[in-house]
């Protein structure tokens, strides 16, 4: 059927049928689809290209990974067995992912307070009339641009060889002793505070000039006017700038891994040995954070299945939380 | 006219006042000057800036020196920047990094799958607005909650996905570009599809309507009339997608392995370290080489770039 001049077709077609009584003769009646049918047609034809990669390489894993964590899946095509909940239960005494999600957690509330205090400072920096601002902003955004991956390799050389060799800031790398976290949460800071800023930067310019001003014949100081004029008409770029930085706090995984691999190795803490019923200490990794668990669990140590239960567990949570956040924030905006 | 004649008499001034020596004996007391009109905000800000470029300069000057001159003084300046070229031609001819190879299957990979992502996600978009059923409602909340599903979820069974995929097609999936191409079509849909949807949502029907009168058909009234609206959020997506895909290891990772022939720059490069950790000039040199292609990019599309970026994280 020509694809253009639809419709003319089909009514010429119809008013060709009223002339010629049997429907055989006329092969363009056989192939013509309803006003429907091919509404439907053009609906799927034009939602494939989208759907069927995404069913087939997003949701097609999820459900498979769903069902592995509930069997004694390798990883492998093997015939899995159905162990019910035995991957999950296991977890509650699975001290390296007790441990990992703790970890993770105190490294995601510091990524989002030490991101958002730079990243909002740099904004009301940059957003004073500076004679180079363009610079500044281009300049602090600019470690965002380069991945993760190599960012972890370039601190990594800053850390062990330029800050404890160089400048002997430190007596050993910071990345094989407990300054670790500290060291990851400074890199982590120097890759997104620039992006966040831009966030920020943003919503402070859409406040109105005037009421600046006005609040200033008013005679509001510096502070007062950030309080009670800023914040409340940025807060949107809050909500934003919260839930970006604690999503990506917790998916991190290509810094770390670059950076200090999950380690350096130390000890299981005492409260450690408690709440997973360990007898005997342990070894945990200090920076070893959920996503690097998962990953280490499944591919380097062939636990396929407890592994799957672990991410099962972390989406939940993340889920979770995510809504959560949203919501809370949502509230306070209109408190606000 | 007159203004830019105006504006050509004053610059043939200055330029003549440049060389006259009188203005040379000025010039260090200017310079003085701007340095004391300066805020202390913006000596605060300079200082930041010079901070936050540190690293990258403390990086280029070490691709230039040997891997001993390294370790024993990271600070000082190269002795010459011939080592910087014998170190670019170390990597060039390195075979776990194969510099070329992996530049060319980044810039495939990527620019296929935005394309690809970027028309797909704008028709299925298009659709599930324009069609006011229940059905299209369903199908637009089930692709947004992708948005939540983190990878780690999918990155174990997706290797397995691989597997099953070559069994029951018959074709190669593993190390292949089209499989990179097709997962990253998958993951990039919700964000793209949530993105347009908002978007085409505030686009007016009569467009449409009056192009079907005038007798379009449905691939015509969107490929001609409703994506080049789109051509906003297109560049925003262009740019969100472009430096995840860009920048993305664990995908490729997983799909393509580390030394495959199909490896991206994030692949060569952890392929590179994972045997060269203590060689810092190489890998130094790596890391450059790799990071220089976006920011010459950023260079040239700096406002799209912050702007794209800043528009989809409000969105």
């Amino acid at each position: 059927m020509s694809d253009q001049q639809r419709i003319p077709v089909e009514v010429k077609a119809e008013a060709m049928n009223d002339v010629l009584p049997t429907t055989e003769s006329n092969p363009k009646r056989k192939f013509s689809l309803g006003k429907k049918a091919q509404d439907r047609l053009w609906f799927w034809l034009f939602l494939a290209p989208a759907l069927i990669p995404f069913l087939l390489m997003v949701i097609t894993p999820f459900i498979m990974g769903i069902y592995f964590s509930f069997t004694n899946w390798d990883g492998g095509l093997n015939e899995t067995e159905w162990i019910g909940l035995a991957n999950f239960r296991a977890l509650s005494t699975d001290f390296r992912f007790i441990y990992s999600f703790v970890r993770t957690a105190i490294y995601a509330v510091g990524n989002v307070i030490l991101i958002n205090v730079v990243a909002f400072s740099l904004a009301l920096l940059v957003t004073r009339k500076l004679k180079l601002q363009n610079l500044y902003r281009a300049g602090f955004f600019i470690p965002n641009l380069i991945g993760g991956l190599i960012i972890g390799y370039l601190w990594s050389f800053i850390y062990t060889v330029v800050l404890t060799r160089g400048l002997s800031l430190f007596e050993i790398s910071p990345l094989v002793n407990e300054n670790a976290m500290l060291a990851l949460l400074v890199v982590v800071t120097w890759q997104f505070a620039g992006y966040i800023m831009m966030i920020y930067i943003a919503a402070l310019q859409n406040v109105p000039e005037d009421l600046i001003e006005a609040s200033q014949i008013d005679g509001a100081n510096a502070l007062q006017r950030l309080r009670n004029i800023t914040l409340p008409l940025i807060a949107q770029a809050f909500t934003v700038s919260l839930f970006l930085t604690l999503v990506t706090a917790f998916k991190q995984f290509d810094t770390v891994f670059s950076l200090t691999g999950g380690g350096p190795s130390i000890s299981s803490p005492g409260w450690l040995e408690s709440v997973a019923g360990l007898e005997t200490s342990r070894t945990v990794e200090f920076t070893r954070l959920v996503t690097v668990q998962i990953y280490n669990w499944g591919f380097s140590r062939g636990n396929f299945a407890q592994a799957q239960a672990q991410a099962v567990t972390f989406f939940i949570i993340l889920a979770i939380f995510s809504i959560g956040q949203v919501y809370f924030n949502k509230k306070r905006e209109v408190e606000l | 006219m007159s203004t830019l004649k105006l504006k050509l008499t004053r610059f043939r001034d200055r330029l003549s006042a440049l060389t006259k020596v009188e203005t040379w004996k000025q010039a260090p007391k200017n310079i003085f000057n701007w340095f004391k009109s300066l805020s202390p905000l913006e000596i605060l800000a300079f200082a930041l800036l010079i901070l936050f470029i540190f690293p990258f300069y403390i990086v280029v000057i070490n691709t230039a020196k040997t891997n001993t001159a390294i370790i024993d003084s990271p600070m000082s300046q190269p002795e010459s920047w011939s080592v910087f070229v014998n170190n670019v031609q170390r990597i060039l001819d390195n075979d776990r990094l194969a510099y070329v190879n992996s530049l060319f299957n980044s810039v495939i990979i990527t620019t296929a799958s935005l394309v690809l992502i970027g028309v797909s996600s704008a028709m299925a978009a298009w659709v599930l607005v324009r069609t006011k059923t229940r059905l299209s409602m369903t199908l637009f909340l089930f692709f947004i909650s992708g948005l939540v599903i983190p990878f780690q979820i999918v990155m174990l069974p997706l290797v397995t996905l691989i597997r099953v995929l070559e069994n029951i097609t018959f074709l190669p999936w593993r190390d292949t570009h089209h499989a990179v191409i097709i997962a990253y079509m998958g993951f990039g849909a919700p964000l793209s599809i949530f993105l347009f949807h908002g978007f085409i949502k505030s686009i007016p029907i009569d467009i449409e309507e009056a192009a079907i009168i005038d007798g379009c058909s449905r691939p015509q009234v969107f490929f001609r009339i409703v994506l080049p609206i789109l051509k906003p959020i297109f560049v925003t997506l262009l740019v969100l997608n472009g430096l995840w895909i860009w920048n993305d290891f664990l995908l490729p990772l997983l799909v393509i392995g580390r030394g495959g022939s199909t490896q991206t720059l994030p692949l060569a490069v952890a392929n590179f370290a994972g045997g060269f950790v203590r060689q810092w000039d190489l890998l130094l040199t790596a890391l450059v080489m790799s990071a220089i292609p976006v920011i010459i990019l950023f260079l040239f599309a700096q406002k799209h770039i912050i702007k794209g970026m800043t528009s989809g994280a409000v969105k």
